[in-house]
């Protein structure tokens, strides 16, 4: 069962459709590719999937419930995490920001504690535990966004970006952790400007075109099978990194 | 050049000696202005977040006139106060004419526009990324807030010290609505008018110095709450 269907989504901002009749379905333990030119519409269908932002067309169940129930939403985002291109830090220590999701939902101190040093260690920041967050590096920054999500438990992953302006190896170390959290059963949605990272690491690859989804399928098949000339221009076009697609 | 030197060693003993007049009107002035910025800050810090997450017709329009009331001369609110709360104004019937309380009104309003504008400038900075990353996080409505507040407070503890200092240094609104009357509502800004034009220059600049003082503990207390 789909832990995730959008059915006709449409997002109107700044006077045009950033997103037109997006249906889509994602599988519980899956891991989702987007890929697209910029201003495709990647991170509008993430924040859309994360009930950042209200679709002025469409509709989204999560597991089963209507999103457009308010009274399901904050259960919804609280099963759903998303690390952003440029992620914020809040004010405070490394600690405040990995183990705030925990806060929030009221868990036992103890707890935190041994799940925010666990998280920590996981993303090799272990002796940053005290270090205030506004001194951190890029690399450093996305590593605790993605202990910061990772922390809540989610169900749903959403990563937008999660290694651009990142060095290879720190990208390798992040493709790491989003691999670990697969082995976990976690479903996750990426979205990703390199090709070469969404075509191996993902089930399925959807690429996105003016807001619209031109192609959903396995990685072989949107290589081999191109929907149309415009698919087939940006996977030729695309930025192949690292693995020399 | 003997005069100021004399002037200043005169005005530092005058301090030093804790002079009843020097300590008088310095916490005066201190009571006036602290009240006068608490009360803004009750009103326009809600208000600037109020106008911050609404969306209406105008509301850039009123963030512009928000920002032009920033440079407000003080006479002008002085006069407009003076107008509001003399016998035959509207709010004349309050009797806070020439009184502390009418001073307290007359900065509070002097100091609106700057408070206003920065909690609205501050919540710009930070409103969108940090409500995206609460609620991406499982945050209520709520707790997001919360969260913005929280990483606005720098911004919002420099609004309010600059508010501060607006209040302490301006002299019109003292002027014209207290009267600058000896022992009632005489603070460091009139009395350092009147002390001047009296040739009085060691008492001037006693509590020149004192004024300086405080705006420098004020401005130490900015850096500090926008360096943590």
């Amino acid at each position: 069962m789909a832990i995730l269907e959008l059915q006709g989504i449409g997002l109107y901002r700044g006077q045009s459709w950033i997103l037109r009749e997006i249906d889509l379905e994602i599988a519980r333990g899956e891991i989702l590719g987007i890929i697209g030119p910029t201003g495709a519409g990647k991170t509008s269908l993430l924040r859309v999937i994360d009930l950042l932002e209200e679709p002025g067309k469409g509709r989204l169940w999560f597991d089963g419930k209507d999103m457009a129930d308010r009274a399901h939403r904050l259960e919804g985002r609280r099963r759903m995490s998303m690390v952003f291109q440029r992620p914020a830090m809040l004010r405070g220590s490394v600690w405040d920001n990995v183990s705030y999701g925990l806060r929030i939902r009221k868990t036992a101190e103890p707890v935190i504690e041994e799940m925010v040093a666990d998280l920590l260690k996981q993303v090799g920041l272990a002796g940053y535990r005290n270090r205030r967050a506004s001194t951190l590096s890029g690399g450093e920054v996305q590593r605790v966004a993605l202990a910061r999500a990772m922390a809540c438990r989610p169900d749903v992953l959403l990563l937008d970006e999660p290694t651009a302006n990142l060095d290879p190896r720190t990208s390798q170390r992040i493709e790491g952790l989003i691999s670990r959290c697969h082995d976990i059963c976690m479903t996750i949605v990426i979205s990703t400007h390199d090709l070469s990272q969404a075509l191996h690491m993902s089930d399925r690859v959807a690429v996105m075109m003016d807001g619209r989804i031109a192609q959903i399928g396995r990685p072989d098949e949107i290589m081999e099978q191109p929907a149309n000339q415009d698919v087939a221009a940006f996977l030729r076009a695309g930025n192949w990194n690292r693995r020399g697609g | 050049m003997d005069e100021i030197i004399g002037g200043l060693v005169r005005a530092v003993e005058l301090i030093l000696t804790l002079n009843p007049e020097v300590v008088q009107v310095t916490f005066r002035s201190l009571g006036i202005s602290v009240t006068s910025v608490l009360l803004a800050s009750t009103i326009n810090i809600p208000l600037g977040g109020l106008i911050h997450f609404s969306d209406f017709r105008g509301k850039r329009a009123l963030v512009n006139l928000i920002h032009t009331l920033y440079s407000l001369p003080t006479v002008t609110v002085g006069l407009l106060v003076y107008l509001l709360i003399s016998r035959s104004g509207p709010l004349g019937w309050l009797d806070l004419l020439f009184n502390p309380a009418g001073m307290v009104l007359g900065q509070a309003i002097l100091i609106t526009p700057i408070m206003l504008g920065l909690t609205i400038t501050a919540l710009d900075a930070i409103s969108r990324d940090i409500r995206d990353t609460t609620m991406s996080l499982g945050a209520s409505e709520m707790q997001s807030l919360r969260a913005i507040a929280r990483e606005a407070q720098p911004a919002l503890v420099s609004a309010v010290l600059l508010g501060f200092g607006r209040a302490l240094s301006e002299v019109g609104v003292a002027m014209m609505i207290g009267g600058n009357i000896r022992g009632h509502t005489r603070v460091l800004t009139t009395a350092i008018s009147l002390e001047t034009s009296m040739g009085n220059l060691e008492l001037s600049l006693a509590l020149g110095i004192i004024l300086l003082s405080i705006s420098l503990l004020v401005n130490l207390a900015m850096s500090l709450s926008q360096r943590r």
